[in-house]
């Protein structure tokens, strides 16, 4: 939808030939991805040194790797769905107003009564039903995903809100909320970040293993290639925002098993930390190209900086400036060694 | 191009399963809990009870989309309706400044005799203001102030710097045998000025006490997420403290999660604003959680006594005068196991 279909169409066997190529590379990460991947390594392996010698203690314990995965982890499922959108050449500005509706629609008194199951499964078709408007508007209603889903944005944060009333719906349910409590850890590993693991491997081989994937990225390099190459360009994408639904329904059961709770105000402003964690990563904003591993450690490197930065009592306003530098330094270094790299 | 949908047994499968589904989720969406109990309407009475002169209140005020706004509304609502003589025209909550004057246009249009407003932003509303005192329509400003005091005939509102002020003697008080003491401070949202107010007030007190050092300050952003996503980092800081001081009970709620989940209680925590969930829990006494320093959305009930007794050209009871005060700053209880039952029914959710 982004890309300008009569220019598209007049080149479209190149570009198929082009958006093969890029097939090519998705389904198996070769040398470039793993530069890519190996510079956003080296910018969280430069993170990880400044946090062991600004605070060694605390920061180089096990509890708090346990901490920095558990804090990636909700993020880290809404920008796999995420990774995924933009990869097709779409956007989806409405992840963090689909968590919030989820949650909240998951926790309220009516819902909690069916215990742990109820909670699960209304947080997740919520997310997937709001995937598929999303998909419908944007597939078959042939709207901007831009506008589609700040529509979406707009109208699940008010129904968020409706729903709440705007109080803080405490979760009751004890085996909802066990699944946090330290006793839950498999060897020392918290389920959410079990989750979290068990999304990217998933979304790891739907991208680069899979037809699915292959249909993502060649709709994502050029859509109207894609149709003259039979694919259903238009279901492709409706699958597209359904995944991303599921993903933040997903997103939302771990929020409300991390906070105890569900609020409107929840999932604020993760469409940009989504967006961005993807982008460091490497995948392409014009589509055509994605990385769910770069996309991950893109989430790190977000969430490695918070918890330095709180590990060294940082004020906020110091953290906001540093936060900003950091993301461009990244940047610049991940483009650095890409150009020496390959490319 | 045009794709006729065939209807297989599978889509069908798939059509009843959504539909279903459907049907089970709208059932989800009550929120009523059980048992309600809902805002103050507490014994100690007004200049008077009994009806007088016939008013109507205008009350404006912002979105109500966190419960201590929404305590507001309902505490106004209650107490206009404990009245028979009080009518009470309320309009639909908004963030949008502009919207918001509009609103209090709408209801200086309507001639009410007293407005009571709560600004979105009460810098921006003072024009507005001063255009309800000027149309003889005295103003009752309930706690954000306007820029002007020619804006409004009455202002009522908490005292964040004593907020923090009643916190950190609270905890002072509490630790103030112990040697070293340790203590962290969770605030809320920092670009806020009341979050300045309310950190100033702690710094304030603690410096009466010596022994006790703050170690860490991170702020959240009054969210349940940010909550338990800050106080999760400064667990991890600070390996061992003795007090803990949170600016809102909202983010409490995720603050008290991550504490769970880190399986520490080597720490005495105080929460501030006066959540009913807090509250709760202070009574129960099973966590860390000792005692909130409350912000009261009672006010709003007070604001509406006032509003009243402006209409009706009466004083407050109990006081000399025969006018009701310009300005009225609240008192931050600090709400402890000992005497919590008496503020439990003004514990918002």
């Amino acid at each position: 939808m982004t890309q300008p279909a009569t220019a598209a169409q007049k080149q479209a066997p190149t570009s198929a030939a082009k958006s093969a190529g890029d097939q090519e590379s998705s389904r198996r990460p070769g040398l470039r991805w793993d530069v890519r991947s190996l510079s956003l390594l080296g910018v969280l392996a430069v993170l990880v040194a400044v946090g062991g010698i600004t605070a060694p203690d605390q920061f180089l314990a096990w509890s708090n790797l346990q901490l920095v995965l558990t804090q990636a982890s909700v993020i880290g499922v809404v920008t796999v769905g995420m990774t995924f959108v933009i990869t097709s050449g779409g956007i989806d500005l409405s992840v963090g107003a689909m968590v919030a509706l989820a949650s909240v629609w998951a926790t309220t008194v009516a819902t909690q009564e069916f215990g742990f199951a109820g909670i699960l499964f209304t947080a997740v078709i919520v997310g997937v039903g709001c995937g598929l408007v999303n998909g419908l508007l944007i597939a078959y209603g042939r709207m901007v995903p831009f506008i589609a889903t700040l529509a979406m944005l707009a109208s699940a944060r008010g129904l968020a809100l409706q729903i709440t009333d705007g109080s803080t719906q405490v979760v009751t349910v004890g085996s909802v909320l066990d699944l946090g409590a330290r006793d839950a850890y498999i060897l020392g590993i918290p389920p959410l970040v079990l989750i979290f693991a068990a999304v990217t491997v998933i979304g790891w081989l739907l991208l680069n293993r899979t037809t699915f994937g292959r249909r993502t990225v060649a709709v994502g390099g050029n859509a109207e290639a894609a149709r003259l190459a039979g694919i259903d360009v238009r279901r492709q994408r409706l699958y597209l925002y359904l995944l991303s639904g599921l993903c933040c329904g997903i997103a939302a059961f771990m929020l409300i098993v991390l906070s105890g709770s569900g609020q409107n105000t929840n999932g604020n402003l993760y469409e940009l930390d989504a967006i961005a964690a993807a982008i460091i990563g490497g995948t392409l904003l014009s589509g055509g190209r994605g990385t769910i591993i770069g996309s991950v450690l893109g989430v790190l490197v977000f969430t490695t900086i918070t918890n330095i930065f709180a590990l060294n009592n940082l004020e906020t306003a110091v953290q906001q400036i540093a936060k900003g530098a950091i993301i461009v330094a990244a940047v610049l270094v991940q483009r650095r060694s890409m150009r020496g790299g390959d490319a | 191009m045009a794709r006729t949908p065939a209807t297989s047994r599978r889509s069908l499968l798939f059509g009843t399963a959504a539909v279903s589904a459907g049907a089970l989720l709208t059932a989800c969406t009550s929120n009523e809990p059980t048992n309600q109990e809902k805002a103050a309407d507490n014994a100690a009475p007004a200049a008077d009870d009994k009806p007088g002169k016939p008013v109507t209140i205008g009350f404006a005020g912002p979105q109500a989309d966190h419960g201590w706004l929404n305590a507001i509304n309902d505490n106004a609502k209650t107490r206009a309706k404990k009245y028979s003589d009080v009518t009470l025209e309320i309009t639909e909550g908004s963030n949008d400044t502009a919207q918001q004057i509009g609103q209090i246009q709408t209801l200086i249009n309507k001639k009410v005799d007293v407005l009571v407003i709560l600004p979105a932003d009460g810098k921006a509303l003072t024009q507005v203001g001063l255009q309800a005192m000027r149309a003889g329509i005295p103003v009752v400003n309930l706690d954000r102030v306007f820029a002007s005091p020619q804006a409004y005939r009455c202002w009522i509102g908490g005292d964040n710097y004593g907020m923090g002020l009643n916190a950190g003697h609270y905890i002072g008080e509490q630790l103030k045998d112990k040697k070293n003491a340790k203590v962290v401070e969770l605030a809320g949202l920092d670009n806020l000025e009341l979050t300045q107010q309310r950190t100033k007030g702690f710094n304030d007190a603690l410096k009466n006490y010596p022994n006790i050092k703050k170690v860490a300050r991170q702020a959240a952003d009054f969210t349940v997420e940010s909550g338990q996503a800050k106080m999760a980092q400064l667990l991890q800081a600070q390996s061992s403290f003795d007090a803990l001081w949170n600016h809102d009970d909202d983010q409490g709620v995720g603050a008290l999660r991550a504490i769970d989940q880190a399986g520490r209680d080597d720490f005495l925590m105080v929460g501030g604003a006066g959540a009913k969930s807090a509250m709760d829990a202070i009574k129960a006494g099973n966590s860390v959680l000792k005692a909130t320093v409350l912000y009261p959305p009672t006010m709003a009930a007070s604001a509406i006594d006032l509003a009243r007794a402006l209409g009706q050209g009466k004083g407050v009871g109990g006081l000399a005068e025969f006018e009701i005060p310009t300005s009225l700053t609240l008192y931050s209880a600090v709400v402890t196991k000992d005497n919590v039952d008496q503020y439990l029914p003004t514990g918002f959710i």
